[in-house]
C-alpha cells in the first residue's frame, strides 16, 4: 500500500466519521415512528450520544470532578489506549471538528498570506500553539476544584452543540423560509417541486418542529470565530486552543509511530510544510514535533524525493543539519503547575461569586433526573444534546442567567415548552450523568415513590384571569398533568366593572403535588408574561431548595 | 467635461432616479397594518334527516367492536352517513399523552373500527387526525390511536404548522382562527369524543371535542367558553357523533391519570343531533343536559336538542 492509498483512507475515514457524528445528532430527537417499550417508557433507538463517549477528555475531567467514569465513556479507552501507540491520530483521521476544521482550511483563498513562501512559513510550528496546553491544564485545574469548565472547549460538545442548537436550528428557519417563499409564487409545478423536494429534506433533516433556542447567538458567534479563524490560519483551532488535541499530545509523548527524516534525499522543496495540518515541522532540517502532529500524512504523501516517512520506530538521525524529532510537549513544568493554579484560582473565583450557592437564580430550572447542583456542574459538557432531543423545546442553553461558571448548560424555559410529563429522553441522551436516566415510575411516581419534581409553580395573582379580572380561565389547571391536580380551584362570585356578579374559579397551588413540569405555564394565556410562572424550588435534586418541611430529603 | 460624458453620466443618473422613484412609488402602502386573507366557509358535513331511524342511540356491551356497531346500525349504519368515493375525517379525542386505560383519549378500539367501517362503505380516504393539547407525537402514539387508525387503513395526520387555514367560523365571539384543514377540505366528519370531566365546561363531550380542530391560541377560549363550544358546533357540523362511554373519566379531566377517577361503562353512543348526543354522554358523569351551561345554550341557539328522546332514543343493552 502506497502513501498515497493511505492517505486516501485518511480522507475516506475523515469523511465517513464526520457524517456519523451528524448522523447521530440528526438522530438525536423523538421521531414519530418510535413506539413504547412495555413499560409505556419511550426509549430512542440508537445510542445517540455515543460518539461523546468516545472522547477521552470527557473521561478525564469527569473522573477528576466526580471520581468516577460514568457508563458509556469507558468506551474513550479506545481512542487514547492507541494514541499512547501511534500519536494523534484522532485529531486527523476521526475528530469531526478537525475535518471541518481541515475542509474549510483548504477551501481555496485568494488572500496571498495563504500561498506560497507565507504559507510554508504559517505552517512551521508556531509558539501560539502552547495555549492549548495551558488551557488544558487550567481546566484541569478548575476539574480538580469541581467544576468541569472544559465542555466549553472540547471539540465534540462543542461541535455537537453547535450542530444541534446552532446549524440545525438555522437550516430549519431557511429552509422554511424558501419553501414559503416558492409556495408564494402559486405556480403549480413550482409549488409541486417545492413540495416534493421540501418534504424530502425535512425527513432527513429536519425534527419534528423548528426549535428555537435560547441565546443562540452567543453559541452561533463562539462556532463561526472558530470555523473563521480556519481561513486565517490553517486550523488555528486544533493547532493553538484544542484542548482534547493537547490532552491527546500529551499521551503520544511514547508513541512508537514517527516521522523519519532523511537529510540526504531532501532537496528543501518545502511541499511537505505547504500541506501540513498540525504546523509540526515535518521538513528535514527542524525538529518534528510529535505532539503537534495529526498524522495526516500530507508531508510524506506529497514529498517528491522520499525523504519523509512515517515508521514504526523511526530511525532518528541528530545532526545540526537535521535535528532528531521531540516528543517534548512545548510547555515547561513551572508553567503546567502554574496553569494548574490558576485552573483552581479561576474554580474558587467562580465559586466565590454569588451565583452558584447563596444566590442561585430561579431560574435554574434543570432537567428532570438532574443531580444536585454542585455535582450538575462537575458533570455537564454542555454538549447541548438534552436539548436538541427535547420534544417539547423546552431545554436551553443559559447564558449568565445561572452564574458564569454554568453557561451553555441546560435549564428549561417553560414559556417556550414545558417538561412532558412521561418523557425521559433527555436523561437517556446525557453522556456524563449530569441527568440521570430516570425510569417512567421514577419521573411521575405512583403511590409509593415520589415522582421526580424540577420546580414549584407560583401564581401572579395581579396577572390572573380569575384572580384580577374578574374573568374565567382555569387553563392552568385544564393542563396540570399530576393525579391529583397540584392547581385546585375555588369558586368566587366576583364583580366586574358594572357591578355584576361573575362566578369565576380561582386557582391555587398545593406545592406537595406540584412537579414543576411549567405546562401550566406554557398554556397560560397572559402570553409575554405568564400569571403562572416555574421557579426551580422544590427540585428533588436539591436538600436545600426546597419550601415544605415533609419534602426534605432524609440526608 | 465633455458634452458625451455629461450626457452619459447624467442619463445614468437619471435611469437610477427614475427605477428609485418608481420603485417607491410601486411598493408604497398607505394601508397602516397587515391584512390576511380568510376563508370563508361553512362546514356543514351532515347527511339528511332520515325519519325511519332514531335520532340517538345508546348501546351498552362487553365488547367495544360489537358495541359500536349496534349502536352505529341502530341509527342507520355507516352507508347512511358515508358514500362510496367520499373522504372521511375522523376526529378522536387525542388531547393528552395517556394511555387508553387512563380515559383521557377516545378507546383506540373504536377508532381502529370506524376507520375500518368508513372503508368498508366506500370511503375513498379516511384521514384521523387531532389538534393536541400535549406534543402529538407522544399524544398519537401513547394513546394507541396512532396504530389502531394505521393498522385499519387510515391517514393519521400529526399537524403541523402548514395545515391549518385561516377561516373566517362566523360566530358571536369566533371569527377568524385557524383550522386544520382536514376539517374543511374534507365530505364526511366523524366525531368520536370521550366522556370526560372538565373544570370549567363541567364536561368534556362532543361539542367541547371540537376545540380540537383549532389551531392558534385556544386558551384563551376558556374566558367564555360556553359562547366558543357553541360558536363551533355552529360552524363545524359533523356528519355523525360517536361518544365512546366505554371508559368515563370523572375527576381530574381532562388529562385524568389515576384510574381511580376511571370507570367502565362500555357503551358507545351515536347521533346526528350533537346537543342531544351531549345531553345524553353527560348522565354518565350524573349531570342533566340542562344544567350543564353550554349544552342549554347549544340549544338556546337551536343547534339540537336536550331532549334526546324527542328525536327518537334509542337503547340495546345485552
Amino acid at each position: 500500500m502506497t502513501v498515497k492509498t493511505v492517505r486516501n483512507l485518511r480522507r475516506v475515514s475523515q469523511v465517513v466519521f464526520f457524517l456519523l457524528f451528524f448522523w447521530l445528532i440528526l438522530k438525536t430527537t423523538f421521531e414519530v415512528d418510535f413506539s413504547p417499550s412495555d413499560s409505556g417508557a419511550i426509549v430512542l433507538p440508537y445510542p445517540v450520544s455515543i460518539a461523546l463517549e468516545f472522547d477521552p477528555l470527557v473521561a478525564l475531567m469527569t473522573l477528576l470532578t466526580t471520581g468516577s467514569i460514568y457508563k458509556g465513556l469507558l468506551w474513550s479507552l479506545v481512542i487514547l489506549i492507541p494514541t499512547i501507540f501511534l500519536g494523534r491520530f484522532f485529531c486527523g483521521w476521526i475528530c469531526p471538528l478537525g475535518t471541518l476544521n481541515h475542509w474549510i482550511s483548504e477551501i481555496g483563498s485568494e488572500r496571498r498570506a495563504r500561498k506560497g513562501a507565507r504559507r510554508i512559513e504559517s505552517n512551521r510550528y508556531k509558539k501560539y500553539q502552547r495555549i492549548k496546553y495551558y488551557l488544558l491544564f487550567i481546566f484541569i485545574g478548575t476539574s480538580i476544584g469541581g467544576s468541569l469548565q472544559m465542555g466549553l472547549l472540547d471539540p465534540l460538545p462543542l461541535l455537537a452543540r453547535s450542530i444541534g442548537t446552532v446549524v440545525l436550528p438555522i437550516v430549519h428557519t431557511f429552509s422554511i423560509g424558501i419553501r414559503d417563499t416558492m409556495m408564494g409564487t402559486g405556480i403549480p409545478p413550482v409549488m409541486a417541486v417545492t413540495r416534493f423536494l421540501y418534504d424530502l429534506f425535512a425527513a432527513v433533516m429536519l425534527p419534528f418542529r423548528q426549535a428555537h433556542f435560547h441565546t443562540i447567538i452567543s453559541l452561533g458567534v463562539f462556532f463561526f470565530v472558530i470555523i473563521a479563524m480556519n481561513r486565517i490560519f490553517t486550523r488555528f483551532w486544533c493547532r493553538g486552543i484544542c484542548p482534547l488535541g493537547a490532552m491527546l499530545g500529551y499521551f503520544s509523548r511514547f508513541a512508537i509511530l514517527g516521522l523519519e527524516k532523511k537529510a540526504s534525499a531532501c532537496d528543501h522543496c518545502n511541499l511537505c510544510l505547504i500541506s501540513c495540518q498540525g504546523a509540526d515541522n515535518p521538513d528535514v532540517g527542524t525538529r518534528w514535533r510529535k505532539a503537534e502532529c495529526h498524522l495526516c500524512l500530507n508531508c510524506q504523501a506529497s514529498c517528491p524525493q522520499g525523504a519523509l516517512s512515517f515508521k514504526f520506530f523511526p530511525e532518528q538521525e541528530n545532526t545540526v543539519e537535521n535535528p532528531a524529532a521531540t516528543s517534548k510537549v512545548d510547555i515547561s513544568r513551572r508553567k503546567v503547575i502554574g496553569s494548574v493554579a490558576g485552573g483552581l484560582a479561576i474554580f474558587a473565583g467562580l465559586r466565590s461569586g454569588d451565583a452558584f450557592a447563596v444566590n442561585a437564580s430561579p431560574l435554574t430550572i434543570r432537567p428532570p433526573g438532574s443531580v444536585d447542583e454542585h455535582d450538575f456542574l462537575a458533570r455537564c459538557i454542555r454538549c447541548g444534546q438534552c436539548m436538541r432531543v427535547c420534544p417539547n423545546n423546552a431545554l436551553h442553553p443559559t447564558l449568565l442567567e445561572s452564574g458564569f461558571e454554568a453557561m451553555w448548560t441546560p435549564v428549561m424555559i417553560a414559556r417556550i415548552g414545558y417538561c412532558e410529563p412521561t418523557c425521559t429522553l433527555c436523561g437517556q441522551v446525557c453522556p456524563t450523568g449530569a441527568i440521570q436516566e430516570l425510569t417512567l415510575k421514577q419521573k411521575v411516581g405512583d403511590k409509593e415513590t415520589q415522582p421526580n419534581r424540577i420546580g414549584t409553580a407560583f401564581l401572579d395573582r395581579g396577572r390572573c384571569l380569575p384572580w384580577a379580572m374578574a374573568t374565567p380561565c382555569i387553563v392552568c389547571e385544564e393542563w396540570c398533568p399530576t393525579s391529583p391536580k397540584a392547581i385546585y380551584l375555588r369558586d368566587k362570585i366576583v364583580q366586574d366593572r358594572e357591578g355584576n356578579d361573575v362566578l369565576v374559579k380561582r386557582p391555587y397551588i398545593d406545592p406537595r403535588l406540584c412537579t414543576g413540569c411549567g405546562a401550566c405555564e406554557f398554556a397560560c394565556p397572559v402570553a409575554d408574561q405568564k400569571a403562572i410562572y416555574i421557579t426551580a424550588v422544590g427540585e428533588s435534586r436539591s436538600e436545600r431548595n426546597q419550601i415544605l418541611l415533609e419534602q426534605r430529603r432524609k440526608a | 467635461m465633455k458634452r458625451r460624458e455629461f450626457l452619459q453620466q447624467g442619463g445614468k443618473a437619471l435611469a437610477l432616479a427614475t427605477v428609485t422613484g418608481a420603485t417607491g412609488l410601486l411598493f408604497h402602502n398607505s394601508n397602516s397594518g397587515s391584512y390576511t386573507a380568510v376563508l370563508e366557509r361553512s362546514t356543514s358535513f351532515e347527511v339528511p334527516p332520515d325519519k325511519s331511524f332514531p335520532g340517538i342511540a345508546l348501546a351498552r356491551q362487553d365488547d367495544p367492536i360489537a358495541t359500536l356497531n349496534s349502536a352505529l346500525d341502530a341509527v342507520g349504519g355507516i352507508k347512511r352517513f358515508v358514500k362510496p368515493g367520499e373522504k372521511v375525517t375522523v376526529k378522536p379525542n387525542v388531547g393528552w399523552d395517556r394511555a387508553p386505560e387512563q380515559a383521557a383519549n377516545t378507546n383506540p378500539i373504536l377508532v381502529g373500527e370506524m376507520v375500518r367501517l368508513c372503508y368498508e362503505a366506500g370511503a375513498s380516504e379516511v384521514v384521523v387526525t387531532d389538534v393536541t393539547c400535549n406534543d402529538p407525537r407522544r399524544c398519537f402514539l401513547r394513546s394507541g390511536i396512532r396504530e389502531a387508525a394505521e393498522k385499519a387503513g387510515a391517514k393519521v395526520i400529526l399537524p403541523v404548522e402548514e395545515d391549518y387555514i385561516k377561516v373566517n367560523m362566523g360566530g358571536k365571539l369566533l371569527t377568524a382562527w385557524p383550522v386544520l384543514r382536514y376539517f374543511i377540505e374534507t365530505d364526511r366528519m366523524i366525531n368520536m369524543p370521550i366522556v370526560k370531566q372538565h373544570s370549567l365546561s363541567i364536561c368534556t363531550l362532543g361539542m367541547k371535542n371540537l376545540y380540537g380542530i383549532l389551531g392558534g391560541r385556544r386558551n384563551q377560549l376558556h374566558q367564555r367558553i360556553d359562547q366558543s363550544i357553541v360558536d363551533l358546533a355552529s360552524f363545524c357540523r359533523p356528519t355523525l357523533t360517536v361518544a365512546d362511554a366505554t371508559r368515563v373519566l370523572h375527576r381530574g379531566g381532562p388529562q385524568g391519570g389515576s384510574l381511580d377517577d376511571v370507570t367502565i361503562e362500555n357503551s358507545v353512543i351515536c347521533s346526528t343531533d350533537q346537543v342531544a348526543l351531549d345531553a345524553r354522554a353527560c348522565e354518565f358523569l350524573g349531570l342533566s343536559g340542562d344544567l350543564v351551561s353550554h349544552i342549554a345554550l347549544a340549544q338556546a341557539s337551536g343547534l339540537g336538542t336536550v331532549d334526546y328522546e324527542s328525536i327518537g332514543y334509542k337503547e340495546i343493552v345485552l
